[in-house]
Parts: structure tokens; C-alpha cells; sequence
């Protein structure tokens, strides 16, 4: 196993020649054994990022490596959800169990890819096509685990499926990568659930960086201030993400440098408080917290 | 065994809310010596929360003397957080103090906040828990 699940070296990545760019001078460093969450508004560049790390599209400029090699070398260790879920309609539960089996020798563990089934209530005769949203989340979850990958890339794994649904099926996802000390790097909209979940963030905007490092870290760098509205001057020497300033009532998220001066209220903000406050002011700086510090710590 | 109860919007960091109630059950005697935690994997299982979380809270509880992981066979309750027993000498002196306060004209909830604020001065120490992350300060 290497240290490093995905490193990026100012990647690049734009689709036709006279395209968007989708991502633009990506750094970032994924070390292994982490659950990382990938958020981002619609057209961040997402699902890019996970497809160029799944090898299925090469980078424009720049470079990317997956778990010390090429994504492609990378392949056989990798397991890649897209975001459709695309499964053969017509094949049964066991059929695409066997699929899998077939396709991956000496990798599968059916044992595992049986146990996901299982939980879901699956009859192994039932075809792929009768199935609902979050059944069929099941089965591709199934057959990225049986492969026992050490790097796991879901695009929006959740998004089609049930509370109940999203909450059983996140369950047996981290259970059964804690496991086998896979890696998982899954994207998402509903930020409020990936809270508790992942232990990495990674934060696109316009396909940059917007924000990346172990979660902990990157809360713990910023503090929600409430206080009057006369003392924003007063944060001069701190990065300000975000202000809003409500009569004489003045809330921000900052980045303190220092010691804040002042009558100011002070908290940590939530995943989603400093998510949202970095996607509502797309202009202020990103900031990249070295895990390899906290390892050190 | 106990089952976690995971609340994400109170702001306690999700392993201090499974070491207060893991304490909590101990208390209870929901708990007891020799008793057997849930896995981490049944925990994330049921809860939906980081491995990783569950390993920092039970070693935490570890750390404090109150569980020991046995290798290979889970992690085991070592000693219950009992109240002081109800004949202890200091529940009678409690009784005491309580009755005098009241004599003094204290209703229940001045009495409750005195406790309280001695509480907090005698356990300053305690404060890591209050703090949003649970981490020292």
C-alpha cells in the first residue's frame, strides 16, 4: 500500500481545444485510509476530477497519480462509481456478482460483494432492471467492493435514493472500508449528511481549489464571529471568507492569524457553515492544509 | 450493549457524544464490568459515522481506565462510573447542606445554579468537553 491515495501536481483539464476549462491548476494530496468528500456547485469540475483519477480521462496539462502510479497502471485497484450507475439491465443480482467475479480474478472476494447484497433485502434473481434507485445503488456498491480496491471513487453515490436508503448504505460503505483500509473519495451535494462521515474535505470552485486538507484541521482554522457591526476593521489582519452584517449585528467567517481582538462571540463553524460560506464568496482565497502536519502532530 | 445515538446539529464532536454516552450507560449501570462495546464496525454501521471516530472515542474511554481492548475480542467495560453509593457520607452531607439552604430561603433552582456554579469551579478542568471539538484547551 503507498502513503498517498491520489496526488494532483497542478492539473488541468479542458474539454475541445477552445473549451471551459473544468479544472484549472488542481494541487491537492489525498493521503491513504481517509474518507474524502468532494463538494462542489454544479459544474466544479467534480466529476472531472474523478474521472481523470479513474484513468478514464488523461489531463490536459499537469499530472495526476493514483495510489504512487499512471491511473491506468492504477486500474486494477481502483474501483470507480459514475454517477448513472450504469449496470447491464437485463442481468440478474447473481449475474452482475459473477460479472464481477469474472472480470477482476484473484481480486474478488464474493464474500463481501454477498454481504452488501444481502443487506439490502436483494433477491439474487431479480433482475437489474426491475430494480428501484437505491436497490441499484446497492448492487454497484457491491460490485465496487467485492473488488476490494484500495481506492474507492464514487461520483454522487447517494443522490437518487431515500433518507433511510442513504443512511444504510453510507453505513455499509464506511464499514466495510474501514475493513480493508480502502480509501474513498465520493462527491456530493448534501453536504449536511457527509458531517461525521468523512475525515477529508476537498472544496472545487470553477475548477479549483477552493479548500483541501484533513477535515478537523480546516474547521479548526476558521471561527464564526458574531459581534457589532463597527468592529469589522478591527479583522484587518485575518483572512475574511465571509461578512454579513444585519443592522448593528455583524456575523463573519474568518481565517484568525492571530489572537481576535475585540467583543467578538466566537465559535467553530459546521461542515456545512464553512462550505457554504466559501461557496457564497467564490472570491476569497483557497487554502490547502498539508495532512502530512497532522501526521507529525 | 449499548446503541449510539449520533445527534449531528448539537455542535459536540461526534466522539465526545459516544464517550459521554458510553459514561452515561456506565452510570446506569446499562453498563457493567466484563460487558462488551459495539465494534466499530457495527457502530458505523448503524450510525453511518468515520471508523475513525468510534476508534478515537473508545480510545479515549481507554485512556481514562474505564474499557480495554482485548486483541482480536472487542473492547471490554473494565470498571462502571458509579454514583457515590446512596448510604455515603456525602450524600448526607449534601442532604444537609440542602436542607440548610432551604432553610435559608433558597428555592430549588437557586440551589441548583449554586451547585452548578461550584461544580464548574471545582472541575475547571473538565472544560475540554465544553468547548465545541472536545479537544484541551
Amino acid at each position: 500500500m503507498t502513503d498517498t491515495a491520489i496526488e494532483a501536481a497542478a492539473l488541468s483539464k479542458r474539454f475541445g481545444r477552445r473549451g471551459k476549462w473544468a479544472l484549472r491548476d488542481c494541487t491537492l494530496q489525498l493521503p491513504a485510509g481517509r474518507v474524502c468528500a468532494v463538494v462542489g456547485p454544479n459544474g466544479a469540475g467534480k466529476s472531472t476530477l474523478l474521472a481523470v483519477a479513474a484513468g478514464l480521462l488523461g489531463p490536459t496539462e499537469g499530472s495526476l497519480t493514483v495510489l504512487g502510479t499512471h491511473p491506468t497502471e492504477a486500474r486494477p485497484r481502483i474501483a470507480y462509481v459514475a454517477q448513472d450507475k450504469p449496470l447491464h439491465p437485463q442481468l440478474t443480482v447473481a449475474d452482475t456478482l459473477r460479472l464481477g467475479q469474472e472480470l477482476n480474478p484473484g481480486r474478488w472476494d464474493a464474500t463481501v460483494a454477498e454481504r452488501v447484497v444481502a443487506q439490502g433485502d436483494l433477491a439474487p434473481k431479480t433482475r437489474v432492471r426491475s430494480l428501484s434507485g437505491g436497490q441499484r445503488t446497492r448492487v454497484a456498491l457491491a460490485l465496487a467492493l467485492g473488488k476490494r480496491p484500495e481506492l474507492l471513487l464514487l461520483d454522487e453515490p447517494m443522490a437518487d435514493l431515500d433518507p433511510l436508503a442513504r443512511h444504510e448504505l453510507m453505513g455499509t460503505l464506511l464499514a466495510e472500508a474501514a475493513e480493508s483500509g480502502t480509501t474513498v473519495v465520493m462527491s456530493s451535494h448534501v453536504v449536511a449528511e457527509l458531517e461525521g462521515s468523512c475525515d477529508f474535505l476537498l472544496l472545487l470552485g470553477a475548477g479549483r481549489v477552493r479548500l483541501a486538507g484533513p477535515l478537523e484541521d480546516l474547521l479548526a482554522a476558521h471561527t464564526l464571529l458574531t459581534g457589532p457591526a463597527g468592529a469589522l476593521d478591527t479583522l484587518a489582519p485575518h483572512t475574511v471568507v465571509e461578512s454579513r452584517t444585519t443592522g448593528r449585528h455583524l456575523s463573519a467567517l474568518v481565517r484568525a492569524a492571530g489572537p481576535l481582538d475585540g467583543a467578538w462571540q466566537t465559535a467553530e463553524p459546521s461542515l456545512e457553515e464553512l462550505v457554504l460560506a466559501h461557496l457564497r464568496s467564490p472570491d476569497a482565497p483557497a487554502l490547502t492544509l498539508d495532512p502530512a502536519r497532522e501526521a507529525a502532530a | 450493549m449499548v446503541a449510539y445515538r449520533i445527534d449531528r446539529r448539537t455542535g459536540v464532536a461526534t466522539y465526545v457524544q459516544i464517550v459521554q454516552q458510553t459514561k452515561q450507560a456506565l452510570r446506569l449501570g446499562l453498563l457493567e464490568p466484563g460487558d462488551k462495546l459495539p465494534t466499530a464496525r457495527e457502530v458505523v454501521e448503524a450510525t453511518a459515522i468515520n471508523p475513525n471516530t468510534v476508534l478515537k472515542a473508545y480510545r479515549e474511554l481507554e485512556r481514562e481506565g474505564l474499557v480495554e481492548a482485548r486483541r482480536g475480542l472487542g473492547t471490554f467495560v473494565r470498571r462502571s462510573l458509579g454514583a457515590a453509593p446512596a448510604g455515603s457520607p456525602l450524600k448526607a452531607e449534601l442532604s444537609d447542606w440542602t436542607a440548610r439552604a432551604r432553610a435559608e430561603g433558597l428555592e430549588r433552582e437557586d440551589v441548583a445554579a449554586l451547585f452548578a456554579s461550584v461544580l464548574d469551579e471545582q472541575f475547571n478542568d473538565d472544560q475540554r468537553f465544553k468547548n465545541n471539538k472536545g479537544e484541551p484547551a
